[in-house]
C-alpha cells in the first residue's frame, strides 16, 4: 500500500513538473516572435503612440521574466512585475489573458469553441473503433488470408493518406455528389460524419494493425488452447477470451491518441469550416497574429492531452495486474 | 526482406531521382502563369493538367517532391544525429542525468501532441523553409532519442565494453566506438518512419498555410490552393495528394520491413 502510493505520489509529481514546464514554454513563446509584437500585430502604419498604448495594455511593457541577460551587463534582475508572474498569477485564477484583437477574455473564446472540438474527436474515436475492432479481429484471426491482406492494405492506406486529401474526396463523393451531407459546416447532427471519418480514418488504421497483432499474439496463449480443449466455440475463444485480454493495448492507443486527434482535428476543422478550437488557433489566433489567443489554444490543448495520458496511464496500470506488480 | 519493403524502395528511389533531376524531368516552368489555360484537364502538353493559375501541376508535383526530401531528409539527419547524442547520454550515464532526460525532457517534449508544437513554433516564429525544419527538428528529436536510450542501456551490459572498461579505455572512447556502432540498427527504422512522417508533416503545415508560402510548389499548399475548385477539377488535388500518399507509404514500406528483417521475433508474426 505504502509502495502504491508512494509511487502514485512521483507520478503525480512528474505530470505537475511536466505542465509547469509546458506553461512556462508556452509562456515565453511570444518571445521567439521577430521583432516587436506590438508593431507585428499593429502593422509598419500603427503611430509610436498607439504601439506604446498597446504595449501598456497588454503588459508588454514589462519584462518577459524574472530577470533578462544582456551581453554589456550581464544578468539582470527585473523583479517580480513580469509577464511571466503574472500570466501564472492569472493562470492559477482561471484567467488566460485577453485577446490581442478582439478584448475578450480568452478563457471565454476558448471554452466556447472545445466543446465542437472534443465532439468531434470522441465522434472520430468512435469511428476508429467500429472500424478497427471488427476489421482487426477478422484479420488476426484469419491470418495471411484474402480478409488479413486487405485489412493490412487498408490500414497502410489509411496511415499513409493524409486528412487534407481523404476529406475533400468524402465531400467529393458523399456531400457533392450524393447530397448525403452538408459539404462544410454543421446544419444538421449527421453533418459530423464526414469530419469524424476523415479524422478517425489514420487512428482506425492504427487500431486495426493493434487489434491484430494483439489477437495473434493472444490465440497462441495457453489459456487459449484451455478453452478450446474445454470445448468453447471458437467464437466465444475469440469475443470472451482473446478479445478482453487483446484490448488492454488498444486503451493505451486510444488514450494517447486523443492528443493526436485534438492537433489533427486543426486540419480537419479547416477543411470541413467546423467551429472548433483548431479553426479558433488557425483562423483567430494565427491568421490575425492574437499570440495571446495562440498561447491559450496551445496550452489547453497540451494539458489536455497531459491530463488524458496520466490517466490512459492509470487505467492501463488498474486493466492489467502484470503492469501493476512489475 | 518484405516484398513491400522492395516496392517502398523502388517508390522511394522514383521520387528521390525526380528530386534530383527536376529540372531535366519538369516539361514548364513551375511558376509559369497562364490565365487562358485555368483548370485545364489532363492532356499531351500537360500531362497533369493546370491548375488555378495555368501552372503545369506535373512540373509543380515533380519540384514538389524536391522540397518534401530536402525537408525530410534534413529533418531527420539533425534530429536523428542531436537524438542519438541526448539519448547515448541518458542511456549511457543512468543515475540523476538518465533521471533527468528520459524521466523530465522527453516527457516535456513528448507532452506537446506533435504537430501542435510544430504550427506553434511556426506561427510564432513566422513562416518559411528553415523555420519549418527547425520546428520539425524540434518535435522530432525526442523519438530517435527514446530508440537510443533504450538500445544504450542494452549495449552497454555487454561483456566487450566491460573488457574495454578494464582495459581502460575512456568513457567517450567506450561510447563513440563500442556502443554507439552496435546501438544505431533501430535508429535505420526510426529514420524511414521518421522520414514519412516529416515529409505528412511539411505537407500539412503548408496546407495550413503555416509552411513553404507559394508560388513555391510544395505539395501541401498545391492541395490547399486546389481545394476550392475540387468538385470541378479534381485533377489539381488528385496529382499532389497521390504524391503526397505514395512518398509516405513507401517510407513506412521501407521502416516496417526493415524493422522485421532487424528483428526476427516480428517476422513470424
Amino acid at each position: 500500500m505504502k509502495y502504491k502510493l508512494l509511487n502514485f505520489a512521483r507520478q503525480f509529481a512528474l505530470m505537475l513538473l511536466v505542465i509547469w514546464t509546458v506553461v512556462s514554454l508556452v509562456t515565453l513563446l511570444i518571445e521567439v516572435v521577430p521583432g516587436d509584437p506590438a508593431t507585428v500585430i499593429l502593422g509598419e502604419t500603427a503611430t509610436q503612440e498607439q504601439i506604446e498604448n498597446f504595449r501598456v495594455k497588454h503588459g508588454l511593457d514589462r519584462p518577459a521574466f524574472f530577470f533578462s541577460y544582456s551581453g554589456e551587463s550581464g544578468f539582470i534582475w527585473n523583479g517580480l512585475e513580469n509577464r511571466y508572474a503574472e500570466y501564472w498569477t492569472g493562470l492559477l485564477k482561471g484567467d488566460l489573458g485577453t485577446s490581442f484583437q478582439t478584448d475578450r477574455p480568452i478563457f471565454d473564446m476558448i471554452f466556447e469553441r472545445y466543446p465542437a472540438t472534443i465532439k468531434l474527436a470522441i465522434a472520430a474515436m468512435l469511428v476508429a473503433i467500429g472500424i478497427a475492432l471488427p476489421l482487426g479481429v477478422l484479420a488476426g484471426s484469419r491470418k495471411n488470408s484474402l480478409v488479413d491482406n486487405a485489412a493490412s492494405f487498408f490500414a497502410l492506406m489509411g496511415i499513409s493518406l493524409p486528412t487534407f486529401v481523404i476529406g475533400p474526396f468524402l465531400v467529393y463523393i458523399f456531400a457533392v455528389k450524393l447530397g448525403w451531407f452538408s459539404p462544410t459546416g454543421s446544419y444538421y447532427p449527421e453533418d459530423i460524419v464526414l469530419p469524424a471519418v476523415t479524422l478517425g480514418a489514420a487512428l482506425s488504421a492504427i487500431l486495426t494493425r493493434m487489434v491484430r497483432s494483439s489477437v495473434i499474439e493472444e490465440l497462441g496463449e495457453d489459456y487459449v488452447r484451455t478453452a478450446r480443449a474445454k470445448g468453447v466455440s471458437e467464437r466465444k475463444v475469440l469475443y470472451k477470451h482473446v478479445l478482453k485480454n487483446g484490448l488492454i493495448p488498444v486503451v493505451t492507443i486510444l488514450g494517447l491518441q486523443l492528443g493526436v486527434l485534438l492537433a489533427g482535428a486543426i486540419i480537419t476543422e479547416k477543411i470541413f469550416n467546423w467551429q472548433g478550437l483548431g479553426l479558433l488557433l488557425l483562423e483567430d489566433g494565427i491568421g490575425k497574429r492574437d499570440y495571446r489567443l495562440v498561447q491559450g489554444c496551445v496550452l489547453v490543448i497540451s494539458i489536455t492531452f497531459i491530463l488524458a495520458n496520466s490517466l490512459t496511464d492509470f487505467v492501463y496500470r488498474k486493466l492489467d495486474p502484470r503492469i501493476r506488480f512489475s | 526482406m518484405s516484398r513491400l519493403a522492395y516496392i517502398g524502395f523502388a517508390i522511394a528511389a522514383m521520387f528521390i531521382l525526380a528530386a534530383i533531376f527536376a529540372p531535366f524531368i519538369a516539361t514548364h516552368d513551375v511558376t509559369a502563369q497562364n490565365l487562358a489555360m485555368r483548370y485545364f484537364p489532363p492532356s499531351a502538353e500537360h500531362w497533369f493538367g493546370t491548375d488555378g493559375l495555368g501552372r503545369d501541376v506535373f512540373s509543380r508535383v515533380v519540384y514538389g517532391a524536391r522540397i518534401s526530401l530536402e525537408v525530410g531528409i534534413t529533418v531527420v539527419v539533425v534530429s536523428s544525429i542531436f537524438g542519438t547524442f541526448v539519448g547515448a547520454i541518458a542511456g549511457f550515464y543512468g543515475g540523476f542525468v538518465d533521471k533527468f532526460l528520459s524521466g523530465y525532457v522527453f516527457n516535456v517534449f513528448l507532452a506537446f501532441p506533435g504537430l501542435l508544437l510544430a504550427i506553434a513554433l511556426v506561427a510564432f516564429l513566422g513562416a518559411g523553409q528553415g523555420k519549418l525544419i527547425a520546428a520539425l527538428c524540434v518535435i522530432g528529436w525526442v523519438g530517435y532519442a527514446r530508440v537510443m536510450r533504450g538500445q544504450v542501456l542494452k549495449v552497454r551490459e555487454y561483456d566487450y565494453v566491460l573488457a574495454a572498461r578494464a582495459l581502460g579505455a575512456s568513457n567517450m572512447r567506450i561510447l563513440f566506438t563500442h556502443i554507439l556502432p552496435n546501438a544505431v540498427q533501430p535508429l535505420i527504422v526510426q529514420a524511414s518512419l521518421g522520414m514519412a512522417g516529416a515529409v505528412l508533416s511539411e505537407a500539412s503545415l503548408s496546407f495550413l498555410g503555416l509552411g513553404i508560402p507559394p508560388p513555391a510548389p510544395s505539395w501541401g499548399t498545391m492541395i490547399e490552393e486546389a481545394r476550392q475548385f475540387f468538385s470541378s477539377s479534381p485533377h489539381v488535388l488528385f496529382f499532389p495528394g497521390m504524391a503526397i500518399a505514395l512518398t509516405v507509404l513507401a517510407f513506412n514500406f521501407i521502416g516496417d520491413g526493415l524493422r522485421e528483417y532487424l528483428d526476427p521475433k516480428q517476422r513470424s508474426r
